[in-house]
């Protein structure tokens, strides 16, 4: 650390002489940093514009009144955290995201691994079917699942009755509800983490196996102290970024249940959808959404901190 | 502590291609072996089919006095040391060397005096907390060994370790090799292309080729009485020369070369090589045995007369090339004789170290 303080020192004092002389504008052009920043200026522009503006915008809005026409602070926050329906949204947001991205990953490192196992050209073949879930939009297939849910007409409760049990009201009750909504997020996250996991397997040296089964180590240990280290930053990232698109999910709560029963399946996106557009009162569901922030700052702080601790010291 | 024995051992992958087409090899307790021979010839698959890497087609290997056929490599209880190391990156190097221990349930201190110990006969007690990424190939080349060394187990096997370090560094982690195995006498089975590797780590050498082996004896028996053209080629930097020679009886057994000289077969020899008379064979004869002219002459050394074509001065010697009837031949000369390129150049070439070998079996007779 001191090093790094003494070097940056150094560089500094001669980089202020540089700039000192009167003819400034013309040494100012010509210095690589200022090219660099010039070149790159279409596309920090272009940033400031989609994302920082948007942004600043949503946390004025946030701190109006409904009708947009008094400052109020922070009160819009104060005034959602006081309210049970908006506590119900964040309770459900966070087991939402949570449960369904452990599924995913677990399910995704299971699958992955069986992919591993199958050899050669049919694991192409397995790997592309997989996919599907992925590759056609949400949507339409959470549309397919709404029906395979119908509580009249649905295959599910056919199959149920056929084999003589009761129907099943799967999004009339809320924790049906809740469980139908993760199912098929799970259903349609799954292949991502499968291709990731996957890849990240198949960069796995092969010696290393080879070294740990020399040095005593059975299935289990391997994937203890062999696949799972290795592994660490793909899942630690993919976790991390399916954390903060699952948080963020909208369509599936949207078609399934639109919120409902009883504001039971609301996440943070669906309810900003709900006050913000379906009732009108935009300054609010602008404060619903920016709630998520402060959540996924820290999440992605504490992770992106040991991806980059790891990486130096594995990556060789 | 543990004999390895290789009996009747095949192993054919997918597509009946035959990597090894059935090898025998008795290895004693301590010895260290080397299997030698050109890339692709079956070495390593020998190693992991040892190792428990590799499954074995058919024939059975033994370790110790058991068959180890179906036993997994946990339960070999034998060391390997790969090539790229292998080294968990994500370790220290003390936990890539106490990683077999513990898994074993070693006890700490146990494990820590082991790791120790090791440590100070490779010297890198200095580079325990260190994670692989911060050392030099050599450091990690000692750590893969340390790795081994602590498990203290009935065979150390090596398929290739210093192929991807530098050359000089080879040399020395040579001699570290050798230094250990006399340092903790294990049976050894150390695989490599490089010849000069074999000879001097060997206690004997195995050469390998095309799946089979051709010949297996001390360096020094393999050097001077190869039983193959292939071992008499293989072994020996630079190669030994093979002339197209005719064998014939004028006045005396004699072989006839390409352009007409006649040598004559050193007395002791004729017995050997008269049942050839007539037949087309090739002469191998070492660069070192091919000499400038010296006053002190042996019977046996006859004089040949060569047009140089290039000279190669290495130093302590002269490497000296040319062309008799088309072949390529070399020969190892003084420094201090005078030598140069299109100029004539008197040689005397030492036929009591001749070899002749059967052009159709392509063994040494
Ligand atoms: N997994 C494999 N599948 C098919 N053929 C293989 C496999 N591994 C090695 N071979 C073949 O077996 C032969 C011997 O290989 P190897 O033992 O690795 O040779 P080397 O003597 O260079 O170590 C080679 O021809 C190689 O192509
Ligand atoms: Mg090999």
């Amino acid at each position: 650390m001191a090093d790094g303080t003494s070097i940056s020192a150094n560089l500094a004092a001669p980089a202020r002489a540089a700039m000192a002389p009167p003819s400034g504008m013309r040494k100012f052009m010509r210095r690589r940093s200022t090219i660099a920043v010039l070149m790159a200026m279409p596309l920090i522009l272009l940033i400031a514009g989609l994302v920082i503006w948007p942004a600043i915008y949503a946390i004025w809005l946030s701190m109006l009144n409904k009708r947009m026409t008094q400052f109020v602070g922070l009160g819009n926050y104060a005034f959602l955290l006081k309210r049970n329906t908006f506590q119900l949204v964040i309770f459900q947001s966070c087991l939402f995201a949570v449960t369904a991205v452990i599924l995913k990953a677990l399910l995704g490192f299971i699958v992955a691994h069986l992919m591993h196992n199958i050899p050669g050209k049919n694991q192409r073949i397995w790997r592309g079917l997989l996919l599907v879930p992925w590759v056609i939009p949400l949507a339409l297939s959470t549309l397919s699942w709404w029906w395979l849910f119908d509580p009249s007409y649905s295959a599910f409760n056919w199959i149920l009755n056929s084999l003589g049990f009761q129907s099943v009201p799967w999004l009339g009750v809320g924790w049906n509800a809740r469980f139908a909504v993760i199912a098929v997020n799970v259903w349609f996250g799954t292949p991502f983490f499968m291709i990731m996991y996957l890849a990240a397997l198949k960069s796995v040296p092969e010696q290393l196996y080879e070294a740990a089964a020399i040095d005593g180590a059975g299935p289990v240990q391997k994937l203890l102290h062999v696949t799972l280290p290795m592994m660490r930053n793909i899942i630690a990232i993919t976790v991390l970024f399916s954390l903060i698109v699952t948080f963020a999910d909208f369509d599936i709560v949207r078609i399934l249940t639109a919120g409902g029963p009883q504001d039971m399946t609301h996440l943070f996106a669906t309810y900003a959808f709900s006050v913000g557009i379906q009732s009108g009162d935009i300054p609010l569901g602008a404060s619903v959404s920016l709630f998520m922030l402060p959540i996924l700052a820290v999440a992605a702080f504490f992770v992106l901190r040991g991806v980059t601790r790891r990486t130096q010291e594995i990556a060789a | 502590m543990a004999q390895v024995s290789i009996r009747k051992v095949v192993k054919a992958y997918e597509g009946n291609v035959q990597a090894v087409k059935g090898i025998d090899l008795e290895i004693a307790d301590e010895e260290f072996v080397v299997l030698v021979g050109p890339s692709g010839c079956g070495k390593s698959t020998t190693l992991r089919m040892v190792a428990g890497l590799e499954e074995i087609t058919s024939g059975e290997i033994w370790i110790g006095g058991d068959v180890v056929n179906d036993v997994p490599p946990r339960d070999r209880d034998i060391a390997m040391v790969f090539q790229n190391y292998a080294l968990y990156p994500h370790m220290s190097v003390f936990d890539n060397m106490a990683f077999g221990l513990k898994l074993r349930k070693f006890p700490k201190d146990e494990i820590k005096r082991r790791v120790d110990e090791a440590a100070r006969i490779l010297d890198i007690q200095a580079l325990l907390e260190r994670k692989p990424k911060a050392l030099s190939g050599g450091q990690r080349q000692r750590v893969a060994m340390g790795r081994a060394i602590v498990r203290n187990p009935k065979v150390f096997l090596f398929d290739e370790p210093l192929s991807n370090l530098d050359a000089k560094l080879r040399v020395q982690m040579r001699t570290e090799i050798k230094k250990v195995h006399q340092t903790i006498p294990t049976t050894t089975v150390y695989v490599t292309h490089d010849q000069v590797e074999a000879m001097t780590l060997a206690d004997r050498v195995v050469v390998m080729n095309h799946g089979v082996i051709e010949q297996v004896g001390p360096p020094q028996e393999l050097y001077h009485n190869p039983a193959t053209r292939f071992v008499a080629g293989f072994i020996g930097s630079p190669a030994m020369n093979f002339l197209p020679v005719r064998v014939l009886d004028d006045g005396g057994l004699k072989v006839e070369l390409a352009n007409g000289v006649k040598l004559a077969v050193p007395p002791q020899r004729v017995d050997r090589y008269g049942p050839y008379k007539g037949r087309q064979m090739t002469l191998g004869l070492r660069p070192e045995h091919l000499t400038e002219i010296r006053d002190t002459e042996k019977p046996n050394v006859v004089r040949i007369d060569c047009m140089v074509d290039v000279v190669e001065p290495m130093g302590m010697e002269t490497l000296v090339h040319f062309f008799i009837d088309g072949e390529p031949v070399c020969a190892r000369i003084d420094p201090v004789t005078h030598s140069a390129p299109n100029e004539v150049l008197p040689l005397a070439a030492d036929l009591n170290n001749m070899h002749l070998i059967d052009n159709e079996s392509g063994k040494v007779v």
